[in-house]
């Protein structure tokens, strides 16, 4: 092996979608490098596909039916002329038979090889691995029985990643549905349905080590991620450097995670992830054989440009001679994954069309988003939909310009857990004695921040004011004004009258009367609030309101009593049928959707009426699913 | 753009002194807006709602369109008459899904909604605005039929409102009659001539005889949900072609119903932009003077009320007691005719004659506004031909086939009213400001001539004159005439359509010309025989 590349990457075909294809598009840029994509049918106008030099269709919506067709993306590099894949994350990032695939279809492989990916893979041989080169590892259930491994136990895939598959067990009886569940969403997420089990450490941090390999055997740690902030073991707020690791531990860290990696060979960018408890100790979790969703972190505190390093990696080229010796890390980065779900419905995802997506030009923050104004947030995929990082001196100052960057970012659409992520970066270095990976589940969220009664009326007059540009005349001018009007927003009435010079005379919210010359006008004047469809997004879209119908149809009354789909998704399972006999809160049906399984409950007690929908049918939302005759 | 001058100084005794009457004025026409609002007082508004009913506005405000305007045609109708002030029933145009409607409605807290003479006035002028602007039409039935004292001014004449019903449908104008409740005997014919019924469970009762006149008549035993309620009229008798559930889903289905209209205009439609003038027409309080002897320039009045200020004098040197030229008014092109001096002599009266057939030349709508104290008078005014003037200009008025719209700004007297287009020259809409006059003569003048008049006959008889009785009769004629000329009184006759603000002057007219656009706008080609 020489110096120099042996082979040169002039076409790159990305295998992935969203965010991490535009961030793979844009170091293609800078290295003159032609990316190119296959894309599904729900993708075809993403920015993604749009920035590409060329693309391919994948027909179908599901990522089975797409961006998991290992044979149909490989037929794509040939027919696109890529002489590389880049996997991204996800998908068939971490399958070793594609690589493999890949490989011997003569095409670079950007990532390790394939026997790394197999053996960090199966998170039982990894640990075994790891354990036998000295890595720490806690105890599981392939070397224990589970009596010793004790409880709380951790359910896994045992090729999982992202969280999914995964769940705590407490509760000695919830282990058999805890298999069998993790076992359900593992075959679905990953084609493969082993399991295993173990220890779960109460109270510790989540910390990884950023590895990077060349084919010359020279392997760096790059520096440590915290994730600790996760819901449900997926990352929420992940920063750098973290706020829990000493320079001893981090050097024993860091040289553990480079035994994790040469234990299996390893080439390219790597994760080695790590429990760190309260005293110090940590333990190997797993290792993640590809480029992590929060690699910005890492990039904003040394400057480097992962994807660029891992392109020349896999044209051949060494590290760099500076990396070697260590690399500096200059500053504090914090990444939140911001998510189409709310926080404060139980995390319910929703989906659909952004009208408006812009963040504030701040010094210092960075913006991976896979939407742009006009793009539409599917069903089929994951739900995160951009990552905001910033960077600071120190993480205080990281922390807050987040958070403004949050606050006064204007992201009208489908609901996100934005403001969870603002209410995050306010506490975030309040919150660090409390924190461990499962502190963000236990935590009461409740209803979340409250728009104010000056935004409520925003919000109404808003929709006044657009349902009156449907003629030339003084919004609601009335030559003999007898009563106010009234217009509902939400679950609110608000009333108002305007005078002929349309300026506000009186202005009510739920009875009560707000001062009239500051109506959600901001110190500038500007009124903040947008009308989309039937929805009025106030505070940059952090609120918004339903536009309820003026009149209701008493022929639709006869859906009431029924439950409706409160997302897209499938029917996995129905578990009631018509003429049973029902208590309020009992399950009915289970949705799968974004991955993940959602209970719908009877919303009283009674009989079922009926049922619309069968098992497999996939749902809009709003679709009514079960009629519920209250008893 | 000829955009006019911004001349008013509001830092001036006049302007203060002007703005603080027509104040007053308007507060005293809100006064009276209130007790209309008020309808039959607190105690039967009370009693209406407790039966879960809509007030009739509110009827109204949930029918029209968020953020659209309402003008309410003739609120004070009634007004100085022995009968409530607003005649128990309110007229108006509003947007419903788009669409410029009537909207009528009789208010059943007044008397149970009962029609007196002055409701037929109002109506009947209705009916004349729905025809001839094509103005699709939504009833909010109501009423316990004729107020019988008075049923002999109402019974013949009141057929008229039937049959306007069933030719406006025959025109292509749809009626709409939403039953919010009683409408039996002869009411029973506002549904029964309308184009789509709207009746509303357990609310409506439409029927012709009601179960005592029917046990009287027959000897059969009934109830009302029988003999018209809506489940029956919707099921049995057809009368009803929707069943609402309740007063909201009455109004949900008129509007249905007007959605799918497929209404269009058959006017010529915007021509500019409509954007506002450039002077602020708030300032349009100050103008008008106090003393209705000071003459005013109405070109201050036209920068406050047409687009951009914009407006281009035809004549501007000749016959300059009258001000005419071209605007546009939110965009509808527009000529104007408005007094300056009061006096009409024959020179106004000619270029009178001459603009209106220019107007109608070129298929052109015209806007008269009024402040006349009528043709001049006197001796060479007459020799010079005062009569064969006016009379051109009354025949070009009276001929011209072109929409009119008026506004009394101050004074409306003599025949300088019909010359000024007044109501008996049909303008498709004609408004007061609160400070206007309308009479034959001026009180004073009145009252003068007939001492005059009285002085000469008893001078004739070789009687002695009584300057005591003629003082007293002189200052009670004027105070009678006084009263009897203003505004609020012409309102009351319904011989305007409403009083409105200065400062509203654009929007009225502008919603107006927008009503007006339903119809095509073709002048005439002809007039009668011009005397020269």
């Amino acid at each position: 092996m020489s110096d120099t590349p042996t082979h040169r990457i002039d076409r790159l075909l990305i295998a992935n979608r969203g965010e991490i294809a535009r961030r793979i598009i844009r170091t293609c840029r800078a290295l003159a490098i032609s990316p190119v994509v296959v894309f599904s049918d729900a993708d075809a106008t993403a920015p993604f596909v749009c920035e590409a030099d060329d693309g391919l269709r994948l027909a179908g919506n599901t990522a089975a039916e797409t961006y998991l067709r290992a044979d149909l993306v490989i037929d794509a590099a040939r027919r696109l002329g890529a002489q590389a894949i880049h996997p991204g994350y996800g998908f068939l990032s971490e399958n070793a038979a594609f690589a493999q695939d890949v490989i011997d279809a003569g095409l670079m492989w950007v990532g390790p090889p394939p026997a790394a990916i197999a053996a960090m893979g199966s998170k039982i041989e990894a640990k075994r691995l790891a354990r036998e080169h000295g890595v720490p590892v806690a105890p599981d259930s392939t070397v224990e029985s589970l009596d010793e491994i004790g409880l709380p136990a951790l359910v896994k895939a045992s090729a999982g990643g992202g969280g999914r598959g995964m769940r705590i067990v407490r509760d000695p009886l919830e282990m058999v549905e805890a298999i069998a569940s993790a076992e359900r969403e593992a075959v679905a997420s990953f084609g493969d349905g082993t399991v295993f089990v173990e220890r779960y450490i109460e109270g510790a941090r989540h910390v990884e080590v950023q590895v990077f390999a060349d084919t010359l055997g020279n392997v760096v740690a790059l520096g440590e991620r915290d994730c600790t902030i996760q819901r449900r073991h997926q990352k929420v707020v992940e920063e750098a450097p973290s706020p829990a690791v000493t320079p001893d531990v981090r050097a024993r860290m860091f040289a553990a995670a480079i035994a994790a990696a040469q234990a299996v060979g390893y080439v390219g960018a790597g994760t080695v992830e790590f429990m760190l408890a309260r005293d110090g100790s940590f333990s190997f979790l797993e290792m993640n054989t590809r480029l992590q969703v929060e690699h910005p972190v890492t990039e904003m505190v040394t400057g480097l440009d992962l994807v660029a390093l891992q392109l020349s990696v896999a044209e051949g080229a060494p590290l760099p001679s500076a990396l070697l010796d260590g690399v500096a890390s200059n500053g504090h980065a914090i990444e939140v994954r911001l998510c189409t779900e709310d926080p404060y419905r139980g995390f319910l995802p929703s989906s659909g069309a952004f009208h408006t997506v812009s963040f504030p030009a701040i010094p210092g923050l960075r913006v991976d988003s896979a939407i742009e104004s006009g793009s539409v947030a599917s069903p089929f995929y994951d739900s995160m939909v951009a990552k905001v990082i910033a960077h600071g001196a120190t993480r205080a100052e990281a922390a807050r310009k987040l958070k403004v960057a949050l606050e006064r970012a204007t992201i009208v659409g489908p609901i996100t857990n934005r403001a969870l992520l603002i209410d995050l970066m306010t506490r975030l270095t309040d919150i660090d004695d409390s924190v461990d990976t499962g502190w963000l589940d236990r935590q009461d969220l409740g209803a979340g921040p409250q728009p104010s009664a000056q935004q409520i009326a925003a919000a109404a007059l808003a929709i006044v004011r657009v349902a009156a540009s449907a003629h030339p005349f003084p919004t609601g001018w009335r030559n003999n004004p007898s009563q106010p009007h009234a217009q509902a927003v939400g679950d609110h009435i608000v009333e108002y009258t305007f005078d002929r010079a349309e300026q506000l005379s009186h202005l009510t919210v739920d009875g009560t009367e707000l001062p009239v010359d500051a109506h959600g006008v901001d110190a500038l004047g500007r009124i903040d609030a947008t009308v989309v469809g039937d929805t009025v997004f106030v505070g940059g879209g952090l609120f918004a309101f339903a536009i309820p119908p003026r009149f209701t149809d008493p022929d639709d009354a006869g859906r009431a009593g029924s439950t409706i789909a409160p997302m897209p998704g499938k029917v996995v399972r129905l578990l009631v049928q018509a003429g049973d006999t029902v208590v309020a809160g009992q399950p009915l049906l289970t949705i799968e959707a974004m991955k993940m399984e959602h209970q719908v409950v009877s919303p009283s007690a009674g009989v079922v009426a009926d049922v619309y929908v069968s098992a497999g049918q996939q749902l809009d939302h709003g679709q009514p699913l079960v009629k519920v005759d209250p008893a | 753009m000829s955009v006019l001058p911004d001349r008013v100084v509001e830092a001036s005794d006049s302007y203060r002194d002007n703005r603080e009457s027509l104040l007053r004025q308007l507060a005293a026409h809100d006064e009276q807006l209130a007790i209309v609002n008020g309808g039959g007082g607190p105690k039967y508004v009370e009693r209406h709602r407790s039966r879960g009913k809509m007030l009739v506005r509110e009827r109204i405000e949930a029918l029209l369109d968020p953020g659209s305007p309402f003008l309410e045609l003739s609120p004070l109708a009634a007004y100085g008459s022995e009968f409530p002030v607003g005649a128990g029933a309110v007229c108006g145009i509003g947007f419903v899904e788009g669409v410029e409607c009537m909207i009528t409605g009789s208010d059943p807290t007044l008397r149970g909604g009962a029609s007196n003479p002055y409701t037929l006035k109002k109506n009947l002028r209705t009916n004349d605005i729905i025809r001839e602007n094509r103005l699709p039409t939504i009833a909010l039935t109501e009423s316990g039929g004729a107020d019988l004292p008075t049923q002999s001014e109402i019974f013949i004449p009141g057929g008229r409102g039937f049959r306007d019903i069933t030719r406006a449908s025959a025109d292509g104008i749809p009626q709409i009659s939403l039953v919010f409740g009683n409408s039996t005997a002869g009411g029973a014919y506002v549904p029964g001539m309308s184009d789509y019924v709207v009746m509303i469970k357990e609310r409506s009762k439409v029927f012709l005889g009601g179960p005592p006149l029917v046990k009287m008549a027959t000897g059969e035993d009934s109830d009302d949900e029988s003999l018209g309620g809506a489940e029956m009229h919707a099921r049995i008798s057809g009368l009803a072609d929707y069943f609402a559930v309740d007063e909201l889903d009455a109004i949900r289905l008129g509007r249905q119903i007007v959605r799918r209209l497929n209404h269009r205009k058959l006017g010529p439609g915007r021509r500019g932009a409509g954007r506002p003038p450039l002077h602020d027409p708030e300032q349009l309080l100050g103008i008008p003077s106090a003393d209705p002897k000071v003459p005013f320039d109405p070109r201050d009045v036209i920068a406050r009320i047409v687009d951009d200020s914009d407006f281009d004098e035809f004549k501007p040197l000749y016959g300059t007691s009258l001000v005419t030229g071209w605007a546009e008014l939110h965009g509808y092109p527009i000529g104007i005719l408005a007094n300056h001096r009061g006096v009409l002599f024959s020179e106004e009266s000619e270029k009178a004659a001459q603009f209106i057939q220019l107007a109608n030349q070129v298929d052109t709508p015209l806007l008269f506004l009024q402040n006349t104290t009528g043709y001049m008078v006197g001796k060479e005014f007459e020799q010079r031909g005062i009569i064969k003037d006016g009379a051109k200009m009354i025949n070009a008025v009276s001929n011209s086939r072109v929409p009119h719209l008026t506004v009394n700004m101050a004074a409306s007297y003599g025949a300088g009213n019909y010359g000024m287009c007044g109501r008996a020259y049909g303008p498709r809409f004609l408004f007061a400001w609160p400070n206007a006059k309308s009479a034959v003569m001026g009180p004073a003048q009145l009252a003068g001539v007939l001492s005059i008049v009285a002085r000469e006959s008893a001078a004739s008889m070789g009687r002695p004159f009584d300057e005591e009785a003629d003082a007293a009769m002189r200052q009670m004629v004027e105070d009678q005439i006084e009263k009897e000329s203003l505004a609020m009184f012409m309102s009351g006759k319904v011989y305007d359509d409403g009083i409105i603000d200065p400062r509203d002057t654009r929007t009225v007219l502008g919603m107006c010309l927008s009503v007006i656009d339903n119809t095509p706008i073709q002048g005439t080609r002809g007039y009668g025989v011009f005397r020269m």
